[in-house]
């Protein structure tokens, strides 16, 4: 028997949390009214948040162990079950979920008025999905809400984006699909070699031999790649950000962008240390090269959504680099990072969304002067910006510092290249804030032709709770790196252990 | 000793209040929620002061800040005789910027932001300096970084503004770069970032080194070196100074706060601070003495053909920071913090000086196109008159004793100390030359502005005319706790103070050579005031000539040794249009884009080929099948 500890919770959490939201679009079907609809998305969002947060105080933080494991038999003759459980890797990316899937309801309150219905089943079948990928440790189950996330997500850019949805969703959906077939491939064999089953545990155990380790992480990578992205399969990434609407965007740089990193940290490192030694210099490089090639890139951007989704590029790589520097301080880094990331953009995507309701134009040159006219939206703008490039009291500071720290540790020239990073973020970020809220007010906007208000009641409540985790973990990191800690920490036992690299400890 | 804790906190929740509340409720009051809370921070550091005279230091960790396998580092204060003095600093003059901001300030739209930014600069700075730990240092590092860019750019709405705010904080980030590694090589080095445990272990790693792209670096040297490349940006010296004189795009008193008390001297406290470190590095202390003193004399040059008030006194900031480099850098560590403290006296009264007249010229910066406002502003005359006498070095005042300090210092200092000694010199000639030079063109001689600027012409207001009186006080006293023993025994009560952090000086010399170096210094200084009067009042056509000979140093200098060009062609543009042309629209539009849809487009294009097989004319089919048909049968009778 594995080491798990099973849910003690007097309901089993993670199946109501998953599987709520599939109800709620499940009932969504049955309403008609589009108040109605928001209303009871916003509930159902918000109840799959408050049905979690036992989690948090119930969680472990002592041990790596899956907590909150439920395991019931399903397909027997393929020795298929259906099998979930958290631990510190994936705790904090269910709350991440859960928190930006209500913001992503309120946000498109205003903003989605056509199809609500559907609009509202593609949102909750999406979290169901991101929140199954977070929670499995079935391989079978995995896929299924792998590809299960792909489905919305692909309606979601395809009938409510922007002016090229079409075209934007097909490079989407072959992107990602093309590497998640990759992935079956390696599934497939794992589940022969592993003796036919699928639990994802018992075949993190197994040793593999190396040459098999080789293929399968190739395998895995095709698919994980594409989903961070790493350079240089990240050109569906500007796309699908720019055209998705705003809820699209945030779920897409908040969580989805996170399962590769996730899948590199479930699967790939712990089943195939050998292979991850072998393709580290590669690796390495690919991530430093997207630090800087994401940040050079957003220099000369003149669509706003566009430079934050190639900044995206440009943190993923930190989040990457951190994870395969493979000591604590990186890989705890980088696993602060992908929620500061998913934070941050989030936060910035959402503000991108609510000034566009406003203004209809994603040109940068279409702004201007908007400190004037929207000045508590500027204040909160540059907070979030601030923490895109990592000043210290907030929280992109803490997850660059360990990032650098632990890739330092891992090669001085590593933390050297990846700190270049943080001046070229400042470069950009500062630039775009210039544009849009300094200088003159922008002519078309001058009083009344073209109306612009400031942040309504909904959309501080929408920001507020992004802009307070900013701040604390910035100041208070602990409250999340704890639940990090021991996970972490097992990794790199069970990496140098395996692989004899007591060099990277 | 919790309640210390106070003295950043107390400005750091004005900010709070006035950001928050300030546009709708507080507006044109903010200044009751500021200025109490800053002078409440320097009450506190008073008391910190005491405290820490009476042979107490401070030292508590208030909890973990971040923990990461064997990282670990907390949030936590210092307070020994550097921070207290830093502390007095910092909060005496930031006091009186503030007071003086209420009447420079007053009607600005963004009045509340004014007091909420200068409010987050100062706690900024005091966590700073407060700090007893390197990552904390950082932060308040950062952080000032950050209020200067809020403060330079404040009004956004003029594109120069914005634009320096960007430049000062781009800049130093550049800096910070450095630091940022610095640190963490401490960490790597020493496994610790706590002052404590950093200092008191630095002596065995003496030798040790570290391999760099197969170059053994010693490690001490590399650490010192990273550290200081934040200094160079904070502190503007060579080659980072570039930010400095833009900076005087914000509002006077943000310039007064940035020179003298909240940011530009962080990098000097910080080098004092490392100096357990710095003094085991020979190579490190050479090169923070040489930028030092080529940054003195390199910034004076330039000051001597300026012509926007506040842009004098900016390069004359930048001039005055290298005198403080090259003291740290000859050993001379509190002989540079003496030189921070007095100079931010002097250098605050002559940007609230220069605020002053701004005020009253409606916004006029150019000293050829003022004069002869002595008559009308009296209390920023004389004000201005000591602080620059101050800086000129004339013997008495407070800049006398702290620079002739630095330069007995760098003479005793050995060989290259030696020629040091003789830039510093040279730029001592040139400091009062332009310090003078501005009081002539603006105070004495006729007007040359407007006349409807000089229907206007007024004093200031008292709020802001006695912060200068205040300021003018410690421009002519400050430096009396620092006397050459020379002088007088015992006088130099700053430097015994400091001793137990920064250690006694060094170099060795005979009386003979002290007084020739005092004399020398007070002879040049003297001697550049002479030279302004006789150019800029007696023979006022004489610069004009001595500009059309020397014409290319004219330009050299005027252009600031055109290093903002050299900067913009050599890494701006190259950088942007790389960016711009080759990554975005060659490599990702073009090689990456090309490959991915180019995939799809060539299966695309395969498959309407093989589509027109697919004619839907029975015949062709028919035809088809036949010649099928025949190849098979064809095929098995060949084949047997």
């Amino acid at each position: 028997m594995e080491d798990i500890i099973l849910n003690h919770l007097d309901y089993p959490v993670l199946t109501w949390t998953v599987f709520l939201p599939v109800i709620g679009a499940v009932l969504l079907l049955f309403l008609r009214n589009a108040g109605v609809i928001r209303w009871f998305s916003l509930l159902i969002t918000l109840a799959t948040f408050v049905i979690s947060l036992p989690i948090l105080a119930h969680f472990d933080k002592s041990t790596y162990k899956m907590q909150f494991a439920e395991r019931h038999e399903w397909i027997t003759s393929w020795g298929i079950n259906y099998f979930v459980g958290i631990d510190g890797i994936s705790v904090l990316f269910i709350f991440l979920t859960t928190i930006l899937s209500i913001l992503c309801v309120l946000v498109s309150w205003k903003a989605v008025d056509t199809k609500v219905k559907e609009f509202h089943i593609a949102i909750l079948t999406m979290e169901a999905g991101m929140l199954g990928v977070f929670v499995s440790l079935d391989f079978f189950l995995f896929y299924i809400f792998w590809e299960t996330m792909l489905i919305p997500m692909f309606l979601l850019i395809g009938v409510w984006g922007g002016p090229q949805r079409v075209y934007a969703a097909i490079k989407f959906f072959l992107y990602t699909l093309v590497g998640s077939v990759l992935m079956l491939v390696g599934i497939v064999v794992l589940y022969f070699y592993g003796g036919r089953t699928l639990n994802i545990l018992e075949l993190s155990a197994l040793q593999y031999p190396f040459q098999l380790q080789c293929w399968l992480f190739l395998a895995f990578f095709a698919a994980f790649a594409v989903k961070v992205p790493m350079f240089p399969v990240h050109t569906w990434l500007p796309d699908a950000h720019t055209e998705a609407p705003t809820a699209g965007s945030v779920i897409l740089a908040g969580v989805l962008i996170k399962m590769g990193a996730y899948g590199f940290l479930r699967f790939s490192i712990p089943m195939f240390p050998d292979a991850t030694k072998f393709f580290i210099m590669p690796l390495f490089v690919l991530s430093i090269i997207a630090i800087i090639y994401g940040a050079l890139v957003c220099f000369a951007q003149k669509d706003f959504k566009r430079l934050i989704a190639y900044s995206s590029v440009s943190h993923m790589g930190f989040v990457t680099l951190g994870i395969f520097a493979l000591n604590t301080q990186g890989v705890e880094g980088g696993i602060l990072q992908m929620l500061n990331h998913g934070i941050i953009t989030g936060a910035l995507f959402l503000m991108i969304g609510i000034i566009y309701e406003r203004t209809h134009t994603r040109m940068i040159a279409d702004y201007g002067g908007f400190a004037h006219i929207v000045p508590w939206y500027s204040g909160i703008f540059i907070v979030v910006a601030l923490a895109s490039i990592g000043l210290p009291g907030t929280n992109g500071f803490i997850g660059e510092f360990l990032i650098i720290f632990g890739a330092f540790k891992a090669g001085k020239i590593l933390g050297f290249l990846a700190a270049t990073g943080i001046i070229l973020g400042a470069v950009y970020m500062l630039r775009l804030y210039q544009m849009v809220f300094f200088e003159k007010l922008n002519p078309n906007y001058e009083t009344g032709r073209h109306p612009v208000w400031d942040l309504t009641l909904r959309e501080t409540v929408i920001l507020t709770p992004l802009i307070v985790s900013i701040f604390w973990i910035g100041i208070y990191p602990e409250t999340f790196l704890s639940y990090i800690h021991s996970s972490a920490e097992h990794l790199i036992n069970n990496m140098s252990l395996n692989t004899g690299m007591a060099f990277y400890k | 000793m919790l309640e210390y804790t106070l003295i950043p906190l107390l400005p750091l929740i004005a900010f709070v209040i006035n950001i928050i509340f300030g546009r709708n409720y507080i507006k044109d009051k903010a200044h009751w929620v500021s200025v109490p809370a800053v002078i409440g921070s320097f009450v506190l550091a008073v008391a910190a002061f005491m405290d820490v005279q009476s042979g107490k230091v401070i030292n508590i960790n208030l909890y973990r800040w971040i923990v990461s396998g064997d990282f670990n580092v907390p949030i936590g204060f210092l307070i020994d005789p550097l921070t207290a003095v830093m502390l007095i600093v910092v909060t005496s003059i930031s006091s009186l910027i503030f007071i003086y901001s209420i009447g420079y300030m007053h009607g600005d739209k963004g009045y509340y932001r004014f007091f909420a930014y200068l409010s987050l600069f100062v706690f900024s700075m005091l966590t700073l300096v407060m700090s007893n730990n390197f990552l904390l240092l950082y932060f308040g590092w950062e952080a000032v970084g950050l209020c200067s860019y809020f403060l330079i750019g404040f009004w956004f709405d003029k594109k120069s503004a914005a634009n320096a705010g960007k430049k000062a904080f781009i800049v130093n980030r550049f800096g910070d770069f450095g630091f940022g590694l610095g640190v963490i090589l401490v960490f790597l080095t020493f496994g610790s970032l706590e002052y404590t445990k950093v200092f008191s272990d630095a002596g065995s790693v003496i030798g040790k080194t570290i391999s760099i792209f197969g170059y053994e670096v010693n490690t001490i040297t590399l650490i010192c070196l990273l550290l200081f490349c934040g200094a160079v940006g904070k502190s503007a010296q060579l080659p980072l100074h570039v930010w400095l004189p833009d900076a005087m795009e914000g509002p006077t008193p943000v310039s007064a706060l940035i020179h003298a008390a909240t940011m530009v001297t962080a990098g000097v406290f910080m080098v004092a601070r490392c100096n357990p470190l710095f003094s085991l590095s020979h190579t490190a202390m050479t090169t923070v003495a040489v930028v030092g003193g080529v940054t003195s004399i390199f910034a004076a040059s330039i000051g001597l053909v300026q012509n926007d008030i506040k842009r004098i006194i900016a390069y004359s900031t930048v001039s005055q920071l290298g005198y403080m480099f090259l003291a740290l850098g000859v050993g001379a560590y509190s002989a540079g913090i003496f030189h921070l403290y007095t100079h931010a006296y002097f250098k605050a009264l002559l940007f609230l000086g220069s605020g002053s007249v701004i005020h009253a010229l409606h916004d006029e910066m150019n000293i050829q196109k003022m004069g002869g406002l002595k008559k009308y502003m009296p209390v920023t005359y004389w004000t201005f008159i000591a602080a620059s006498l101050s800086i000129a070095g004339i013997p008495g005042l407070a800049g006398f004793f702290s620079k002739d300090e630095i330069l007995w210092r760098a003479y005793a200092g050995g060989d290259a100390g030696r020629w040091l000694w003789l830039l510093a010199t040279i730029a001592a000639f040139m400091t009062a030359f332009y310090s003078f030079r501005l009081i002539f063109l603006t105070f004495h001689g006729k007007f040359r502005g407007t006349h409807e600027q000089e229907h206007h012409l007024h004093e200031s207001p008292s709020v802001m005319t006695i912060p200068l009186i205040f300021l003018a006080i410690g421009a002519v006293a400050s430096g009396w706790v620092g006397i050459p023993p020379l002088l007088m025994e015992h006088g130099d009560r700053i430097g015994e103070f400091l001793a137990p952090v920064l250690g006694p000086p060094k170099g060795e010399g005979s009386h003979a050579e002290e007084w020739m170096v005092m004399g020398l210094s007070v002879f040049v200084g003297l001697a550049g005031i002479f030279t302004a009067y006789i150019m800029y009042l007696k023979k006022t056509e004489l610069p004009y000539k001595i500009g059309e000979k020397f014409q290319a140093v004219y330009k050299l200098l005027y252009n600031k040794y055109w290093i903002d060009e050299l900067y913009d062609k050599t890494i701006v543009r190259p950088v942007l249009s790389v960016s711009e042309k080759i990554i975005l629209g060659f490599f990702d539009a073009k090689i990456i884009e090309g490959v991915v849809n180019g995939v799809p487009n060539l299966i695309g294009a395969f498959s309407q080929r093989l589509r027109k097989i697919q004619t839907g004319m029975l015949s062709h089919y028919a035809v088809a099948m036949a010649l099928g048909v025949l190849v098979i049968i064809g095929a098995v009778i060949f084949l047997k």
